[in-house]
């Protein structure tokens, strides 16, 4: 709370104002300053000797070896939902990659812009199997732990009126709080974001006692966050993303990527930089995309690595499949 | 003395830059002009860089559906209603934890802070061991300590501790039976009323009696009979019935009744027991501060020991006590804010948390919030400081 108190000081000080060219900044300190959850697997979440590791982690790392030919040029700022826009805005962070859902207000009032949707999410409950529920709409009178200063706040606060159930949200401010409450009993259900609820659960002592329930009551696009009136650095973010897309449908990987610099294929060609310039108006050289597949992989793979079926999380790509296997990701061509 | 001042020589003149009083004056002016202008400064930064950054600004937001719900209010809120009422509900849930915890703290405080004087070693190596151990564990781990312990010992629902039938506690909280009074209740409410105006002329009668004569009345076990008996007489004559709201266990938890959270046993009894080491300590420094002649001075005029605590050492005592025991209550005040972290709504988890992050106000939300810990601080201190003027020695 100390800290959202100093962030917003700096904001009214205008200690970090906006400034208009955050790649030059990043460029003169040499590392990419990242905004990220403080712990939940898969997404972003520190090791034993302090290595962050994640799907949205890999978000950043793409935006280093972008930058800096080097996916370890990042340094990570864990922030809690309260303090992560106010980090943002007040320059504390370049960048924002931390199960952020994209709103109309938040997009349209906060002064920041969503990069896309790096992971297709809706909102659950978890409860825990001895309660023997079996939906959603059985959840009249419970207590719901929930993380203060999120979309799920307000989910919860609608499903229940539309539904016409009662219910006691015990609001914490920060998440390792709220799963604790979670666990010790304080709450019939924890709720999130589900591929939060599945990588906390991957957590827990014994995850066989815990029930995903199948109503998903929202649609929660998480994505990179950046501050608005920097098109360059929103546009270098945007198509980071986008590189990760097009190469695993381009079926370039970290594995095979130097290979591919000679296929023939003039798609690949123009991505890896053999054909055309792409590199030059987002400030970059026009390897840049080459550098990001090599330091970090494509999206499939960095979805395997982390959340996929064969992680402990345990989450089928669904609508984060690419659009031609029926899934949502889909990336604008490069050309 | 100026008039009779024509055989003194007039005092040299000086250039007016030098003297003490205009220079004074000058001084005085340029800091108060440099305080506006960081002032303007400060707000045009603001304007200016909420403005680059495209943020929307204003407290229009006051006047907003809230969208989220809250489950522990003194006042109707639901998630239909406004912005303004949930400032309102986290504020007065704020001000509840500071009465509480001032309450509780104090007490605490000056019986743990007598009982480390007490000549008995183990009472005063309990309290010392109390006061050194707690001092010294920052609020807010002592707050998770409680919480999650006390979260730890309680059962489930529906294994909770019943007390006869009516009383159930367990890890959702402490549950105890609504009263609620027919119609005839008012006569009792009124008879005690009575009772009490009755009681407190009797207090001064008592000391009138005690003055002139030198014989005690028994006045404390008079007044309780009196507040006791006499609405106790009405209420049988009135008729009035009271009947129990007794909580049932329905759903996941218990229905009806009034329900402690645990969030809010939590935050009282860890803020209270953290000040009231603090307190403690500001006491046993004032009793010291009284001579001990002064306790000489008492058994020398027969008094006995808890009438020379309470009529020679603690009224002294307070002059030394009062100043330090405001900053622990503004301390309480402030620290009430850490309830956050327990779950507890209180202003800074419900304005500070959700609201700022639902609506984005970041500067608006923090100045307002900022403005009632000012104020709430501000009060404290003003009756605290109050109440020193009237107990101050009064010099003639």
């Amino acid at each position: 709370m100390k800290r959202l108190i100093l962030t917003a000081f700096a904001v009214a000080l205008g200690a970090g104002a906006a400034h208009a060219a955050t790649l030059d900044d990043v460029k003169k300190k040499g590392f990419v300053q990242c905004g990220v959850t403080g712990g939940v697997p898969g997404f972003s979440a520190p090791d034993a000797s302090n290595n962050w590791s994640g799907l949205e982690v890999d978000f950043c790392k793409a935006l280093a070896a972008a930058i800096f030919n080097d996916p370890s040029k990042v340094r990570y700022s864990p922030l809690t939902s309260t303090e992560r826009f106010a980090a943002l805005s007040s320059g504390q962070i370049d960048v924002l990659s931390r199960t952020t859902t994209w709103t109309m207000s938040r997009d349209t009032t906060l002064g920041i812009s969503f990069v896309g949707t790096m992971f297709y999410d809706g909102q659950g409950f978890m409860v825990r199997k001895a309660d023997k529920i079996a939906s959603a709409k059985d959840l009249s009178g419970a207590s719901i732990c929930i993380e203060s200063g999120t979309t799920t706040e307000l989910n919860a606060a609608d499903f229940f009126a539309a539904n016409k159930l009662e219910y006691k949200p015990i609001v914490f401010v920060s998440q390792d709080e709220t799963v604790k409450a979670f666990e010790d009993g304080r709450c019939d259900v924890y709720t999130t974001d589900s591929s939060a609820l599945a990588a906390e659960r991957s957590k827990f002592a014994k995850p066989d006692d815990y029930l995903i329930l199948p109503e998903i009551i929202s649609k929660e696009p998480l994505g990179p966050v950046v501050r608005s009136g920097d098109d360059t650095w929103f546009k270098l973010a945007r198509w980071t993303y986008y590189v990760l897309l097009e190469a695993e449908e381009l079926g370039v990987s970290k594995t095979n990527v130097d290979e591919m610099k000679k296929s023939e294929n003039p798609s690949i060609k123009r991505l890896l930089g053999a054909e055309g310039d792409f590199g030059t108006p987002l400030g970059l050289d026009k390897e840049w995309a080459y550098k990001i597949i090599k330091g970090v992989g494509n999206y499939g793979e960095i979805y395997e690595t982390h959340v996929g079926p064969k992680t402990p999380i345990g989450l089928a790509r669904g609508l984060n499949a690419l659009w031609k296997d029926g899934g949502l990701q889909y990336s604008p061509p490069i050309r | 003395m100026a008039k009779d001042d024509s055989t003194r020589t007039p005092a040299p003149k000086t250039a007016f830059y030098n003297d003490p009083v205009i220079r004074g004056r000058i001084y005085q002016a340029l800091v108060l002009l440099a305080v506006i202008a960081a002032i303007l400064s400060i707000a045009h930064n603001t304007a200016v860089n909420l403005e680059r950054q495209n943020k929307t600004t204003g407290f229009d937001f006051f006047w907003a559906t809230a969208g989220f719900d809250i489950f522990f209010t003194l006042i109707p809120y639901s998630r239909a209603s406004y912005y303004w009422e949930a400032f309102l509900v986290g504020m007065l849930n704020t001000l509840l934890v500071a009465v509480l915890g001032i309450f509780f703290a104090t007490l605490i405080g000056f019986v743990a802070g007598i009982a480390r004087l007490s000549g008995n070693f183990i009472i005063s190596s309990i309290a010392t061991f109390y006061i050194e151990t707690i001092r010294n564990i920052p609020a807010l781990l002592q707050l998770f300590f409680w919480y999650f312990a006390v979260l730890k010992a309680m059962p489930p629902v529906r294994e909770s501790f019943i007390f006869f039938d009516s009383i159930a506690i367990n890890n959702r909280g402490l549950n105890v039976p609504r009263p609620i009074f027919d119609g005839h209740f008012h006569y009792v409410v009124i008879a005690f009323l009575l009772a009490l105006a009755f009681v407190f002329v009797l207090r001064k009668w008592s000391i009138r009696h005690l003055e002139k004569t030198g014989q005690r009345f028994p006045f404390a076990s008079t007044a309780l009979a009196i507040l006791v008996f006499i609405p106790g007489i009405v209420w049988m004559l009135s008729g009035t019935q009271v009947t129990f709201d007794i909580p049932q266990l329905g759903g996941f938890n218990f229905r009806g009744g009034v329900n402690l959270p645990p969030e809010f046993v939590a935050i009282v009894v860890g803020i209270s027991i953290y000040t009231g080491s603090f307190i403690a300590e500001t006491v046993r420094a004032g009793i010291l501060a009284v001579n001990w002649g002064q306790t000489e001075a008492a058994q020398s005029l027969g008094l006995k020991s808890s009438d020379r605590l309470r009529l020679v050492i603690i009224p002294q005592a307070m002059r030394v006590i009062i100043p330090p025991m405001t900053n622990q209550y503004l301390n309480l005040v402030k620290n009430s804010s850490l309830a956050a972290a327990i779950g507890y709504p209180e202003l800074v988890s419900v304005f500070m948390g959700t609201t700022l992050n639902q609506t984005g106000r970041a500067v608006e939300v923090v100045f307002i919030t900022m403005l009632v810990y000012f104020t709430l601080s501000f009060s404290v201190s003003s009756l605290m400081n109050w109440y020193n003027r009237r107990v101050a020695l009064v010099e003639r």
